[in-house]
């Protein structure tokens, strides 16, 4: 098999269970909040990090395999890996730190190649200066080039762009996606923040408490997570339960029964009826009516409710609403804020909103939020 | 001045920094960097120089460097001498009683080193050696200086133990520190003062340049 392939198992001291691949060329984002286990999985995957039950195979090449009592050392495997806070040598220039990771034995040909690596990520001109010299953009560049330099069959990117200012991100944002045409290996990047995996992956991988959410195209996993824990950890936050109560096909409907109020949602037709499910709306997806014409009824899933809480955030405003009806979760809502303080949106006012059906998924019931061999931390 | 006995503090001095050089490094790497059962106690033992009186440090060598000890029979067997109340003897004491300040500055110059950038150099290919070399001893050197100059400054200094190990045989085991006390016990003040002004002298200049070096180390590496 062409690529990576990887099994990670232990209960303690960091919960593991993650089997996953990531193909030549592509890049795959490992998301999920702190402390889940994501650098662990990019640590095993360096041999940094011992799992009880591993197995850890590149291209043809099998690097850890606990089974069979295999596990190459760290510095024997073709790895490049760019660290949180870089990792770079204090006492080395940037070209030195790049030729630290070249095998090249001709000294000439070392520089010449540590140069043209510099060059690629833009560094050229800076070859002599030390990290301590450079910002934190060019150290991060520095990593990269020092990790390309090892010549990886996989690439591990630590939350490389964690230690830089937003202005400066976006610059190596842009850098890295150019680069990734002439990358021919795996590249694994682990990161808490949804956006940058949403640019950068080609897939998108949901990591909580060392298992594996979800995994899909980065779209698929944001818009239709298949649980609402996956729900959770991409950071929504309208989640509610339901019944199905059936199917209608013109115009095609999937029919919800939301604590007695019927809800229309894009058609799902796997859902049986009947079936004790999940679903979600996006904040964004969440219509307020105008308060100075209130519907008749014909809008789309009107519901209606008091606002509890109104903050503004720059541009846009979030409510949440306490909705009429037992319903005790809050529903909330984005709202620009032109069009919240044109409709006199605050603390208190009653209004009433439509759920967009298009934007509502559909997932399986909310399981109970712990196991009960599974002590919440 | 007796020049035989400061020809002798530094020969011992010189030796014993020697050989603590691969074994400060070598323990005070593991130190730094993996836990294991016991290690408390371990560190404890290193340690353990620095508090105990020099003249029960002393004792316990005589007997475990003792003829009738193991280690002294052993040497016996090896080359037909005895241990104790021999240069040999003392260089054995010497590198015991500077294992604290050897191994400390050098298991802290190590500690000092972020994982991160060990990691990476795994990650660059670098054998654990060339690590050493290329990475670590690099950034550990001011620890690893420090832990030269003050077992070199010890062992100048050491009495106790000394007295108790080797006794004061001239040009066998007299060292200048003991040479001085048999000189103030000979009422030869002039003597006595002029060796004590030459290790005060050797002492704060090998102090004073290490702190001068790792101050500057410090600054390239800020």
């Amino acid at each position: 098999m062409r690529g990576l392939s990887l099994e990670l198992r232990q209960e303690a001291p960091i919960p593991l269970d993650i089997a996953l691949t990531c193909a030549p060329g592509e890049l795959l984002a490992l998301v999920g909040p702190s402390g889940c286990g994501k650098s662990t999985i990019l640590r095993s995957i360096a041999g940094l990090y011992r799992p009880r039950v591993a197995k850890v195979a590149v291209d043809d090449e099998i690097w850890t395999d606990t089974s069979a009592g295999i596990r190459v050392a760290t510095w024997m495997r073709h790895v490049g890996m760019v660290f949180q806070s870089y990792g770079l040598f204090p006492h080395m220039s940037a070209i030195g730190n790049v030729e630290a990771a070249l095998a090249t034995p001709d000294p000439a040909e070392r520089r010449r190649r540590a140069a043209a690596l510099l060059d690629q990520v833009n560094l050229g001109g800076l070859e002599q200066r030390r990290p301590d010299q450079l910002s934190g953009g060019q150290q991060q560049r520095v990593a990269v080039a020092r990790a390309l330099a090892r010549e990886p069959k996989v690439l591990l990117l630590d939350e490389p762009f964690s230690a830089v200012d937003k202005l400066t991100r976006g610059r190596l944002y842009e850098e890295l996606a150019g680069m990734r045409r002439s990358l021919a290996m795996p590249i694994l990047l682990v990161t808490h923040d949804l956006d940058e995996a949403l640019m950068l992956a080609d897939r998108l991988c949901l990591v909580q408490r060392g298992r594996i959410l979800q995994q899909g195209r980065p779209l698929d996993v944001v818009n239709r997570p298949t649980t609402p824990e996956a729900a959770r950890v991409v950071g929504h936050r309208n989640i509610f339960p339901a019944r199905v109560a059936g199917h209608r096909l013109d115009p095609p409907a999937t029919l919800l029964d939301w604590r007695g109020r019927r809800i229309e949602a894009a058609l799902q037709p796997a859902w049986s009826v009947g079936a004790e499910v999940s679903w979600l709306i996006p904040p964004s997806k969440v219509v307020l009516h105008r308060r100075d014409r209130p519907s008749r009824g014909e809008a789309e899933n009107p519901v209606a409710g008091t606002i509890s809480s109104f903050v503004a955030l720059g541009d846009t405003t979030i409510s949440a609403i306490v909705l009429d009806g037992g319903e005790p979760r809050r529903l909330t809502l984005h709202v620009a804020r032109h069009a919240a303080e044109r409709n006199g949106l605050a603390a208190g006012v009653r209004i009433s909103v439509s759920l967009l059906a298009e934007a509502i998924h559909v997932m399986p019931a909310q399981r109970p939020r712990y196991r009960r061999d599974e002590v919440p931390r | 001045m007796d020049w035989d006995a400061l020809w002798l503090s530094m020969s011992l001095a010189v030796l014993t920094v020697l050989a603590l050089l691969p074994i400060g490094i070598g323990l005070g790497r593991v130190l730094a960097y993996r836990s294991f059962r016991g290690k408390e106690i371990v560190e404890a033992l290193v340690a353990l120089p620095l508090v105990l009186p020099p003249t029960v440090l002393g004792y316990y060598l005589l007997v475990a460097l003792g003829h009738a000890s193991p280690v002294g029979q052993l040497w016996h067997a090896a080359f037909g001498s005895q241990l104790v109340f021999t240069f040999e003897g003392l260089l054995v004491a010497s590198i015991i009683f500077n294992l604290p300040f050897a191994i400390q500055p050098i298991q802290r110059s190590f500690e000092a080193i972020p994982v991160e950038v060990r990691d990476a150099a795994a990650c660059c290919g670098m054998s654990p050696w060339s690590a050493l070399g290329r990475v670590e001893l690099p950034l550990a050197w001011p620890g690893v200086l420090t832990a030269l100059v003050l077992g070199f400054a010890h062992t100048l200094g050491e009495f106790g133990v000394v007295l108790m190990v080797g006794g004061s045989i001239p040009g066998e085991t007299r060292t200048i520190a003991v040479s001085i006390y048999d000189r103030v016990q000979a009422f030869d003040d002039v003597a006595a003062a002029r060796m004590s002004a030459l290790l005060l002298a050797i002492s704060l200049v090998t102090i004073a340049a290490t702190f001068h070096f790792s101050r500057r180390v410090g600054r390239r590496l800020g």
